[in-house]
């Protein structure tokens, strides 16, 4: 125990924020962000991203007018972008839970600093996910027909499908995901109340107002501290095994098939790391451009980002692995329609996509062996944005290259978008960054209470804080001190 | 018109976590029993140093992840294999290994609502008012400040030994708050002595 006691650096940690920042200054530079006006560069990009989220709106509305036929899915590839952009955009998701849940059971305290955006990400990620299964079912007012309620032709779903268990597992983990999240900001939320009761004037009141209702009464009372941690930790217990089992069941939509390409056991390992590579890439993407524009170098600090680099270096030697066990076991299977699938993905039509692959997700990511490129802007924010684009060509690599090869030569195709899909596409980024520059704007990016919970001063226990008297530390058992 | 004004709770403020741990020590030792500490993040050591039993948290949400896992077989087994048997490649309308995914599923479901508002249920949240907010300086215990608060309805609550207890924790200010009285809640307390 003694050792926990130590000033921070005589055992060889470092801080997680700028050294000697007080509660205040984290209170200051976080809640400033929502409470000054937004800088210039705010608006040019909430211009831009609520541009494209109209795109989405009119492609959506004419997609609805018309039906499925205005995309360029057709015999045989049924399924290309709308289940593309799926997988990706609930693989991006998968980082923000990985960084709240998965390093808070692991006790990685650097998490606070990039927690909340993660989270974020997640649930603005899942709802673009979600719109391409409700979308792609063609007339979307029958949609009720994939929930377990009576409907008209008095049928269930059939739940020995991984399409159902799909449609489960997503929808909890978007709304466990919304819970995490919000169970969060109820402390910060109080913070932004508390700091509100000295303005005057209207916008004084309707923050009073709307923090007020947001942080449920929070007073930072220790009997609700208690729950409220207990809560935090089943809430992270919960989240860890369910981000596990999303993508594994996102991947049985394809392993549980007999198509040559998707039907591996490697799937669910392999589809799990790779929304992980993918969903650090995009929290180091917004989290580059956050820290530049609000000035949180000092909370979001360089420590940090080589932290993520080192999870995209070994989530993307993963999926490099994954790439060449797929190759080695269609190989080794003597199957000819697998090994076939295989060599046609690597030397046939979609050739130019799948190289576009491999060089973005695992030959890219290899310069972060070296500290001068996992410590450098730049090249991370390369990094992150190729990364991205990789593992987009991933999902359209596995769907498109596996189906467009049908078994009789007579049902070959090939695969083209048209406008309205890359309308969508486009589209469902710019609602995502307009919901996250919103974010920004009106909620606290940085979990702060968490973050003020990791300072060295926080700890009640730390020598080099303590100001008392007598210097004497509580150890676990109140009981076993003796009476004053 | 005077405002009629109750007191509510003594509210003391230190700018440690070190030192609002020793003394919440020091209040729990005293013997009383409705205070509480107000922290802006959970300080480590807290909950035993106020002598807190453990968190019922636990036990909501095992009862949740219950309901979640039997609701999900019944649901699947009475839809599939009852009511309306999908016959899919002659296999069998409702079968357990197929069905353990949306079983996992359910259960997490109904566990991370029992967890966020079994939380809030216990700590009576949301709840519109409190005494504390009464006080200016209260505002400062979500930024950077640490409060302990001992209620008046405490049975060992007296204003002048309350008051000289806390003064032997050595805050930094200490102050009385009062709340308003409602009037109508006020003739109905009358009723009841």
């Amino acid at each position: 125990m003694s050792s926990l006691n130590r000033p921070i650096k005589s055992i060889g940690e470092v801080y997680l924020t700028k050294e000697g920042m007080s509660f205040k200054e984290i209170s200051d530079t976080v809640c400033g962000v929502t409470e000054k006006k937004a800088p210039r560069n705010w608006w040019i990009a909430f211009f831009i991203a609520s541009t494209f989220t109209g795109i989405l709106g009119m492609c959506v509305g004419y997609l609805l007018w018309q039906g499925v036929g205005v995309w360029g899915n057709n015999a045989p590839v049924y399924w290309a972008w709308d289940i593309t952009n799926f997988v990706w955009w609930i693989g991006i998701g998968h980082a923000g839970t990985l960084i709240s849940a998965v390093l808070f059971i692991f006790r990685q305290k650097w998490r606070t600093a990039i927690n909340r955006a993660a989270e974020a990400m997640t649930i603005f990620a899942v709802i673009c996910a979600l719109m391409f299964p409700g979308l792609h079912v063609g007339r979307i007012w029958f949609a009720y027909y994939m929930f377990p309620v009576p409907n008209q032709m008095a049928l269930w779903p059939n739940f020995k499908s991984p399409l159902i268990w799909d449609l489960f597992a997503v929808s909890t983990y978007f709304t466990v995901s919304l819970l995490f999240w919000y169970s969060g900001l109820i402390p910060d939320f109080a913070l932004l109340r508390d700091r509100a009761m000295g303005l005057t004037g209207r916008a004084g009141k309707i923050r009073r107002l709307v923090y007020g209702a947001l942080s449920l009464g929070w007073r930072g009372s220790n009997r609700h501290w208690q729950n409220y941690e207990r809560m935090y930790l089943i809430l992270a217990a919960l989240s860890t095994p369910l981000v596990l089992s999303v993508h594994s069941v996102v991947s049985f939509d394809f392993a549980t098939s007999v198509i040559p390409g998707w039907h591996t056991t490697i799937f669910p390992p392999y589809f799990v790391a790779g929304a992980i590579f993918s969903g650090f890439a995009m929290v180091m993407t917004l989290m580059l451009v956050t820290r530049a524009v609000y000035g949180m170098k000092s909370v979001i600090t360089m420590k940090h980002l080589e932290l993520m680099n080192k999870i995209i270096l070994l989530t993307g030697s993963l999926v490099g692995y994954a790439y060449a066990m797929e190759f080695f076991i269609a190989a080794y299977s003597g199957n000819e329609f697998e090994r076939y699938a295989f060599l046609n993905r690597a030397f046939g039509p979609f050739k130019w996509a799948y190289w576009t692959m491999i060089t973005c997700n695992v030959v890219v990511p290899q310069v972060f062996w070296f500290k001068r490129f996992r410590t450098h802007l730049g090249v991370m924010f390369a990094v992150s944005v190729l990364v991205n684009i990789g593992m987009w060509f991933e999902r359209f690599v596995i769907i498109v290259t596996s189906l467009h090869r049908d078994f009789l030569p007579s049902s070959w195709g090939y695969y083209r978008p048209t406008l309205v899909d890359m309308g969508i596409y486009t589209g469902t980024l710019g609602f995502f960054f307009t919901c996250f520059l919103l974010f920004i704007r009106w909620v606290p990016m940085v979990a702060i209470a968490e973050v003020k919970g990791v300072l060295p001063q926080a700890d009640p226990h730390d020598e080099s804080h303590a100001h008392e008297g007598h210097g004497e530390t509580i150890e676990a058992s109140p009981e076993a001190q003796p009476a004053e | 018109m005077t405002m009629k004004k109750r007191v509510a709770l003594y509210l003391a403020q230190y700018d440690t976590s070190a030192k609002v741990l020793h003394a919440a020590e020091k209040v729990r030792k005293a013997g009383y029993t409705k205070f509480d500490a107000h922290t802006p993040f959970p300080v480590h050591g807290m909950d035993a140093a106020m002598g807190l039993p453990d968190s019922r948290v636990g036990w909501i949400v095992f009862f949740s992840g219950l309901t979640g896992v039997s609701s999900a077989y019944l649901m699947m087994w009475w839809m599939g294999g009852v009511d309306y048997p999908l016959i899919v490649g002659g296999k069998p309308g409702f079968t357990l290994p197929s069905s353990v995914p949306i079983m996992f599923e359910l259960m997490v479901l109904l566990s991370a609502f029992g967890a966020l508002f079994g939380m809030l249920h216990l700590n009576k949240l949301p709840r519109h008012h409190h005494p504390v907010f009464e006080s200016d300086t209260f505002r400062s215990a979500s930024d950077d400040k640490f409060f302990i608060s001992i209620e008046a309805e405490d049975p060992k609550f007296d204003l002048a030994e309350t008051k000289a207890v806390l003064e032997g924790t050595h805050p930094e200010t200490l102050e009385l708050v009062e709340e308003p009285v409602d009037e109508d809640e006020e003739e109905e307390e009358e009723g009841h002595h």
